[in-house]
C-alpha cells in the first residue's frame, strides 16, 4: 500500500499552487502507449475489493506449486493473467494488490511487472479485445488496410479506443508470431489469420451479433501449409521405430 | 616428324597436367517426407498422445534415457545440431556446460528452460511445433533434461499463444498420466517434471537471461553475463535455455542416429530446419527442409515463387527481422544456412524468410521494424533505449525524405554506437536492419531526400524545413540550412 500512498502524496504536492509559475516553455503532453502511473479513479482504486473466486483460487494454488517454495514470486505473471481474466480483461490496482498479498511480496514488485508487460491492460477494455498486428510481415501483406477496415467498420474509432457500446476495443500490436498467415488479428485469445477486408468485417459482425466465428486461417487452408496444395508431408508419417537405428527399432 | 612422335609416345607419358575428378557438386534441398522430423506440422493428425505414439514419439525413450548423459551429449555433438533460436551455438557443447566436473556434489536443483517466446517478426515455426507436435517437445524436454541432469523443465510460452499453450499443457498431462514424466519417467528411474509458464507479451523475454528474469516473476530485463546461466541461472541454480526446435528434434536424432542427421546440409551446418516464409510470395508457408537449401529453390518449390516472378523481387530478409536485408543479386545464389548467409552479409537467425517484391516501400518496411524495436526495448541500457527511439524518428523522416543527405551517415554512426554497447543483442538487432537498408538501398533513400527537397526546399538537420524557421530569432547556426551537399563521389 505504501507505494499507492506515496503516489497520492506526490499528486497532492503537484496540485499545490506554484508561486509565479511563468509558462516560459510549454510542450504538449506526451502520451505513451499507456501511462506508467496510477491515478485513483471511481472505477479503479484500491478500495474496490477483488478476490479470486473458488475455482481460480484452486488454480492459483496449483500454479504456485510449480515453483520452488521460496520463489513464490515466480507466479506473479500467471496470477496477474488469471486475475485479469476474472476482472473482465483488465488488471485493476486491486487485482495487483491482491496478487501481491497472495504471494507475500511488496505490491511495488507486482506494479513493476504489470506495467512492463503489454498484455496487462491497466484500463478497462471492451467485451471483445481486437488486436491487429501491423509489424513488417503483416504490413507487407496489407495489415494497414485491415487496421483501417476494422477501425472504420467499428464506427470510425482509432487504435486504442473502445466503441461506444463497449463491445470492441481495437489496438495495434507488434508481431504475434503468425507471419506465414499474415495479415492477422487476435480477438480475445483466438487468432484470425489470412484476413481480407471482407473477412475481417464478417468476423467483427459475427462477434457483434454474439456469435463466435471459427478461429484460424479464413482463406480455407488449415494451418500454415502451402495454400496451393501440400509440398511436404504428403505421405503417411513413419510409425514407431521406423527408419530408426538398430537398437531403437 | 613421325618417328619423333612415336619415340615421344612410347618412352614416357607426360603426366604433368592431369586433371583429377572434382568431387561431385552436391545439391541440397529436396528433403523426403520420411526424413522430416515434424510429421504433424500442419495439424493434419491427432496431436494427443495416441497420435503422437503412432507417429513414433515416446518410442523406447527409456532406452535413450538409460544410455546416460554422456551418450546423449555425444550424439548431439556428432549430429552437428546448432541452436535453432538464432545464435546457432552448437547444442551438444552448450548442454555439456551443465555437467562440469564435480557437478554431482552441487546439491542445487538444475533446470532446463525451453524458450517458446517466439516473437521475432517473421518467425512462426515454434508455434507449429507446439500445436501439431507438442509431444515431441515434451519428450525433447525429458531427453535434453537427462543429458544435462536437470530436475525439471520450464517451457516459457509467449502469452499470445493460448491454443499452443493448451496443446502443450495437454501433452504434459497425458505424459504424466502415462508415466512418461514424473518420479520415474518412462520407468527409467529418473525423476523429471515439466511445467508450462505463459509470458505476457514482451519480445525481450526471448533473450535467455531476460527469459529467466521473467520466469522468476520480474520485469524481463536481461542480466549481465557472466555468471552464465549454466552456473547461476533460474532461481540461482544451474540452468540452460534452449529453443523449442532444438529441444524437440533431440529424441528423433537419438533414435535415428547422429549420422542420419549429420547427413543433411553442408559441413558445420548440418540437419533439417523449419523455414517460415512470409511476405510477397504466392503461397506463404512453414516447411521443414534440408539445411543449405538454396533460397531461391525454397521459395519456388514450397511457396509458389515470388509474386510476379523472380524478377519482381526487391529484397529478402532471410532470418527474421534482426538480420540485414539481402538484395536480389545475393538472393539468387545464397544457401539457407549459417555460413552462407553470414558470408552474404546477413544471417540465418531463426530461418524466417521475409520476402519483399518491387511494390514494397522498403524504407517504410525497415522503418516499421525500427518502430518494433523501439516498442520492445526494455529500457535498461541507455544506448538501446535512446538509440531505438532515435532510429525510429530518423527512419520515419527518411520514409518521406524529410532529411539531410548527411543524416544517413549520422544514422549509420548512431547504429554503430548502439551495436555492441548493450547487455543483450536487442541493440544489435535494432541496428542491423537499418545498416542493411543503407548498404543495399542507399540510392533509394537519397532519391527520396532529393525529391523532398526539390518539392519543399532545404531541410535542416532534425527535419524542420528551412522555410518554417524564423531566422530573426536566435537559431543555432549549425543546422545545415545552407549546406551544399558534397558532389557525389564517382567510383573509379
Amino acid at each position: 500500500m505504501s507505494a499507492v500512498r506515496l503516489a497520492r502524496a506526490c499528486l497532492a504536492a503537484s496540485r499545490r499552487p506554484l508561486p509565479l509559475a511563468r509558462p516560459l516553455h510549454t510542450t504538449a503532453a506526451r502520451s505513451s502507449d499507456a501511462l506508467f502511473v496510477h491515478r485513483d479513479t471511481p472505477y479503479n482504486n484500491p478500495q474496490i475489493p477483488f478476490e479470486f473466486n473458488a475455482e481460480n483460487l484452486k488454480r492459483a494454488q496449483e500454479i504456485i506449486s510449480h515453483y520452488p517454495t521460496q520463489y513464490k514470486k515466480a507466479a506473479t505473471i500467471p496470477l496477474l493473467d488469471l486475475g485479469q481474466r476474472q476482472n473482465k480483461g483488465w488488471t485493476s490496482i486491486s487485482v495487483m494488490n491482491y496478487v501481491a498479498k497472495l504471494l507475500d511480496i511488496p505490491p511495488m514488485r507486482v506494479y513493476e511487472v504489470a506495467t512492463f508487460y503489454t498484455m496487462f491492460n491497466r484500463e478497462p477494455i471492451g467485451q471483445h479485445f481486437v488486436q491487429v498486428c501491423t509489424t513488417t510481415p503483416c504490413m507487407l501483406r496489407g495489415s494497414t488496410e485491415i487496421l483501417n477496415t476494422v477501425c472504420s467498420h467499428l464506427g470510425g474509432i482509432h487504435p486504442g479506443d473502445t466503441t461506444k457500446d463497449g463491445k470492441f476495443t481495437v489496438v495495434e500490436v507488434e508481431c504475434q508470431g503468425a507471419c506465414s498467415n499474415a495479415p492477422m488479428f487476435v480477438v480475445g485469445d483466438d487468432f484470425y489469420e489470412d484476413l481480407t477486408p471482407e473477412s475481417s468485417k464478417k468476423i467483427l459482425d459475427a462477434f457483434a451479433s454474439g456469435k463466435k466465428p471459427k478461429p484460424g486461417p479464413q482463406s480455407g487452408r488449415q494451418t500454415s501449409e502451402n495454400s496451393a496444395g501440400l509440398t511436404a508431408l504428403t505421405s503417411k508419417p513413419p510409425g514407431p521405430g521406423e527408419f530408426c537405428a538398430e537398437e531403437f527399432r | 616428324m613421325l618417328p619423333v612422335r612415336r619415340a615421344f609416345s612410347t618412352s614416357a607419358r607426360r603426366a604433368l597436367a592431369t586433371v583429377q575428378d572434382a568431387p561431385p557438386v552436391r545439391h541440397y534441398g529436396g528433403l523426403k517426407d520420411q526424413d522430416r522430423i515434424f510429421t504433424n506440422l500442419y495439424c493434419r493428425h491427432d496431436h494427443g498422445i495416441k497420435g503422437a505414439q503412432a507417429r513414433g514419439d515416446w518410442h523406447k525413450t527409456k532406452e535413450i534415457l538409460l544410455k546416460g548423459d554422456n551418450w546423449i551429449i555425444q550424439t548431439m555433438k556428432d549430429s552437428g545440431l546448432r541452436g535453432r533460436g538464432g545464435a546457432g551455438f552448437p547444442s551438444g557443447l552448450k548442454w555439456s556446460f551443465m555437467n562440469k566436473p564435480g557437478w554431482e556434489n552441487d546439491k542445487r536443483p538444475r533446470y532446463l528452460v525451453v524458450n517458446a517466446d517466439e516473437g521475432e517478426p517473421g518467425t512462426c515455426k515454434d508455434r507449429e511445433i507446439m500445436r501439431g507436435d507438442p509431444h515431441k517437445l515434451v519428450e525433447g524436454c525429458l531427453v535434453a533434461g537427462r543429458a544435462m541432469n536437470a530436475t525439471a523443465a520450464y517451457i516459457y510460452i509467449r502469452g499470445e499463444f493460448y491454443q499452443e499453450a493448451a496443446h502443450v499443457e495437454q501433452a504434459i498431462q497425458e505424459a504424466y498420466k502415462a508415466g512418461l514424466l514424473g518420479k520415474n519417467a518412462c520407468g527409467s528411474g529418473y525423476a523429471f517434471d515439466v511445467y508450462v509458464h505463459r509470458g505476457a507479451g514482451a519480445y525481450i523475454c526471448g533473450e535467455e537471461t531476460a527469459l529467466i528474469e521473467s520466469l522468476e516473476g520480474k520485469q524481463g530485463k536481461p542480466r549481465l553475463k557472466p555468471p552464465f546461466p549454466a552456473d547461476v541461472g533460474l532461481f540461482g541454480c544451474p540452468s540452460t535455455v534452449a529453443n523449442v526446435e532444438t529441444v524437440a528434434v533431440a529424441p528423433t536424432i537419438c533414435r535415428r542416429g547422429s549420422a542420419w542427421f549429420a547427413g543433411f546440409g553442408r559441413e558445420r551446418n548440418q540437419g533439417t530446419k523449419l523455414y517460415c516464409v512470409s511476405g510477397h510470395v504466392n503461397n506463404p508457408a512453414v516447411v521443414e527442409e534440408e539445411m543449405s537449401i538454396p533460397l531461391r529453390e525454397l521459395l519456388e518449390k514450397h511457396c509458389g515463387g515470388i509474386r510476379g516472378g523472380w524478377d519482381n523481387l526487391l529484397g529478402i530478409i532471410p532470418g527474421g527481422s534482426s538480420v540485414p536485408v539481402l538484395p536480389i543479386k545475393a538472393c539468387g545464389e545464397v544457401l539457407m544456412d549459417y555460413d552462407s548467409l553470414k558470408d552474404a552479409g546477413s544471417g540465418l537467425g531463426t530461418g524466417a524468410v521475409i520476402v519483399m517484391d518491387k511494390s514494397t516501400d522498403i524504407v517504410a518496411a525497415i522503418a516499421r521494424l525500427s518502430h518494433f524495436y523501439k516498442h520492445e526495448s526494455c529500457g535498461q541500457c541507455t544506448p538501446c533505449r535512446e538509440g531505438t527511439t532515435w532510429l525510429m524518428r530518423t527512419m520515419d523522416r527518411l520514409v518521406v525524405g524529410r532529411a539531410h543527405h548527411r543524416e544517413i551517415d549520422m544514422l549509420l554512426e548512431l547504429t554503430k554506437q548502439i551495436e555492441g554497447r548493450t547487455i543483450c543483442a536487442l541493440g544489435d538487432a535494432a541496428a542491423w536492419p537499418v545498416q542493411g537498408l543503407m548498404r543495399h538501398f542507399r540510392p533509394e533513400v537519397e532519391a527520396r531526400i532529393d525529391k523532398f527537397r526539390a518539392e519543399h526546399g532545404p531541410v535542416l538537420f532534425g527535419g524542420q524545413l528551412k522555410s518554417e524557421v524564423d531566422f530573426s530569432l536566435a537559431v543555432p547556426d549549425n543546422l545545415g540550412g545552407s549546406l551544399v551537399d558534397a558532389p557525389k563521389q564517382t567510383r573509379v
